[in-house]
């Protein structure tokens, strides 16, 4: 068939169709799309966008009212943190510091100044979050919702502890698997099984590991220590009971980070180690100069994956602590779900999802941006 | 003689290796094992034996009364029956738009998509918790056409369950990467052979994927059983609630812990078996996950 012909059977065989091959490509490119597209936006994007709208209402799951746009004010209650000094009450006659009877220092009521003292309108409405003692004067952390700013606070602090051990823990794990050892896989297996069981039935299963009377640990840490170990309620302790929540999540999830670990070790070719070997480095030194600088990718992906899902901390905190005691365990998405769902205050719950995602967001950009250096 | 002592250092160095191991191991498995034994003892017993190695043999009093006691408490069986068909409609929904999705992504052109699938991934931060709340609400005015006929509100049923999860971003990006990686050449030549976009998602595409169609299973499988949030918040009636959700049953009353083990050895001994039967499946998804993502 001469080439002619051929232009000619491809232009016959076009002209009568409705689109070209191009449009008809584009249309079912679109058309295949269509229900995935479709389905994020209705329950993903729009859901998304209305988290917003509804931070900036006074919206209520039910209310007579009509919903009122109210500004910034859902995110000013929130977040409204102010120090307040306190001076100890003068005697009258003697002009000395009042002192009661144990000796101690006599204040004023905090309570005059937060509840509507026309002199103090900036402390209307907070309440005490913290306070210490510097000389005679008595300083307050005064916060407009003590409780937001526990949750804020655990959360950091969660994520701060859990983000480095679980991806040390994890790259130790993944170096043990990485051995060339007979078996090797069974212990790969068994590390890896607690992340496939629903957090629900660890959390439950973990309240009778810390439970303060027939506990596991309890027995454990007494025949450790030869029956010197006092019990402890770990749960029911506001001393305990994060740290406890901690190593329970690094135990479910350190699997899921040293498979990552692994997969990455894995790309590292060996014959950077037998170079290594050949100039005679030792195991650290290999460490230190292959392995490590091999990983930067890996590293800096882990960290921040383990960010984002520790800031999501919820499951534990619903099945073991409900947020106690003494608000030692709160967190930003329990406390989202509390409001915005059990006590059907939208806004307020919201309000609160809004900030999670902006703090999520805002460390993923930094890693974006340690990524994007160090390349 | 140097040699053999070399080889005797190296021999203690392996045993050391597998001590480490076996200690680390035992931590990962100590739990799940009390687990099950437990379920087999009466409460007496299992505080009992809490207190020594007991704790993890199957000795004593052993039975399966912790198990029919916790039949009598929850409707094991209806819940198990949602949380399987719940998650097994969502997988082969989910499987099939988000492959071909994926498709449209990594082999057609069309205007706009280049710019979608960078939405797509940004999406990808967005923790769920953080949409639950507004999402309750939208499902909640969406109408919906059933046996009883037109309906507005979606709660208390299984579409509430399903429809919001087959879509996702995460699995749409894996199928895109993983359909770009296949060679060009097969799309030419079966569109030399008149075969219709269709027909090649359908026929050239989707028989040579099997690894990443499993990978998307294996997550979609695990996200899905293991939800809580959202059926917590949506089945308010005992008809449509999945076992995670069941748990909440053992929650408040005096504490019956053979029966609370029973039930959860219940709810995890499918997935583990499933996991130990596909165990380099499992971990290889959650490996591609990592580095693809």
């Amino acid at each position: 068939m001469s080439d002619s012909r051929l232009e000619a059977r491809v232009k016959t065989s076009q002209s009568p169709h409705l689109f070209s091959h191009k449009q008809k490509e584009a249309l079912t490119g679109w058309f295949m799309a269509a229900p995935a597209l479709i389905l994020l936006l209705t329950f993903l994007i729009i859901p998304f966008i209305f988290a917003f709208y509804f931070s900036f209402t006074n919206q209520r799951l039910v209310s007579p009212n009509p919903t009122e746009f109210v500004g910034l004010s859902n995110f000013t209650r929130l977040l409204t943190v102010r120090t307040f000094t306190l001076e100890p009450l003068l005697d009258e006659t003697t002009k000395q510091a009042q002192r009661d009877e144990a000796g101690n220092l006599v204040y004023p009521s905090l309570r005059d100044y937060t509840r509507n003292n026309p002199d103090y309108p900036q402390l209307n409405g907070l309440r005490e979050w913290r306070s210490w003692q510097s000389g005679n004067k008595r300083t307050y952390l005064l916060a407009s919702d003590v409780v937001f700013m526990k949750a804020l606070v655990n959360i950091l602090l969660f994520v701060l502890i859990v983000a480095p051990v679980q991806a040390g823990l994890a790259l130790l794990l993944a170096l043990l698997i990485n051995q060339p050892l007979r078996g090797i896989n069974i212990f790969r297996t068994i590390y890896f099984m607690p992340v496939v069981i629903s957090m629900v039935v660890i959390a439950m299963l973990w309240r009778f590991i810390y439970d303060g009377n027939n506990g596991l640990l309890n027995t454990l840490l007494g025949y450790l220590s030869f029956g010197n170990f006092k019990p402890v309620d770990w749960l029911g302790n506001a001393k305990t009971a994060m740290p406890a929540v901690i190593i329970m999540s690094i135990w479910q999830a350190v699997g899921f980070h040293m498979v990552i670990w692994l997969s990455g070790l894995q790309t590292i070719p060996s014959v950077l180690y037998e170079a290594a070997s050949t100039e005679g480095a030792n195991n650290l030194q290999k460490f230190r100069f292959v392995t490590w600088p091999g990983l930067r990718n890996t590293a800096i992906f882990i960290l921040i994956i383990i960010t984002m899902q520790a800031f999501g901390l919820y499951t534990q905190i619903e099945v073991m602590t409900r947020g106690g005691p003494l608000d030692s365990t709160q967190t930003l998405v329990f406390q989202a779900v509390q409001r915005g769902f059990e006590k059907q205050d939208i806004s307020g719950g919201s309000a609160i999802s809004v900030l999670l995602f902006l703090i999520v967001l805002s460390v993923s950009l930094i890693q974006r941006y340690l990524t994007r250096e160090r390349r | 003689m140097t040699k053999g002592v070399k080889g005797r250092n190296y021999q203690l160095s392996i045993i050391g290796r597998y001590l480490v191991l076996i200690v680390i191991g035992l931590i990962f498995v100590f739990p799940l094992l009390f687990m099950v034994m437990s379920s087999l003892k009466p409460n007496m017993q299992l505080l009992r034996d809490s207190g020594s190695l007991r704790a993890f043999l199957p000795v004593g009093d052993i039975s399966f009364n912790n198990y029919i006691d916790a039949f009598k408490r929850v409707p094991i069986a209806r819940f198990m029956f949602n949380s399987v068909f719940v998650t097994i409609i969502t997988l082969v929904f989910g499987l099939f738009i988000n492959s071909l999705a994926g498709f449209a992504f990594a082999v057609l052109r069309w205007p706009g998509k280049n710019i979608i699938l960078a939405l797509l991934v940004a999406t990808l931060i967005i923790p769920f918790e953080t949409i639950a709340i507004p999402l309750l609400l939208i499902v909640n005015e969406l109408p919906w056409i059933g046996a009883q006929g037109f309906k507005i509100g979606w709660l208390d049923t299984y579409h509430v369950q399903i429809i919001p999860f087959i879509a996702d971003a995460f699995g749409i990006f894996l199928f895109t990467q993983f359909f770009k990686d296949l060679p060009k050449e097969l799309v030419e030549a079966s569109r030399i052979d008149g075969a219709s976009w269709f027909q090649i998602y359908t026929r050239v595409f989707v028989p040579i994927s099997g690894p990443v169609f499993a990978t998307a299973a294996i997550l979609k499988f695990l996200g899905m059983y293991n939800q809580f949030l959202w059926p917590l918040m949506t089945s308010q009636s005992e008809s449509y609630r999945p076992v995670m959700v069941g748990v909440q049953y053992f929650f408040q009353l005096n504490v019956a812990w053979g029966e609370i083990m029973a039930y959860l050895s219940m709810i995890t001994i499918p997935v583990l078996v499933f996991y130990l039967w596909l165990q380099r499946a499992f971990i290889e998804s959650i490996a591609a996950s990592g580095v693809k993502g």
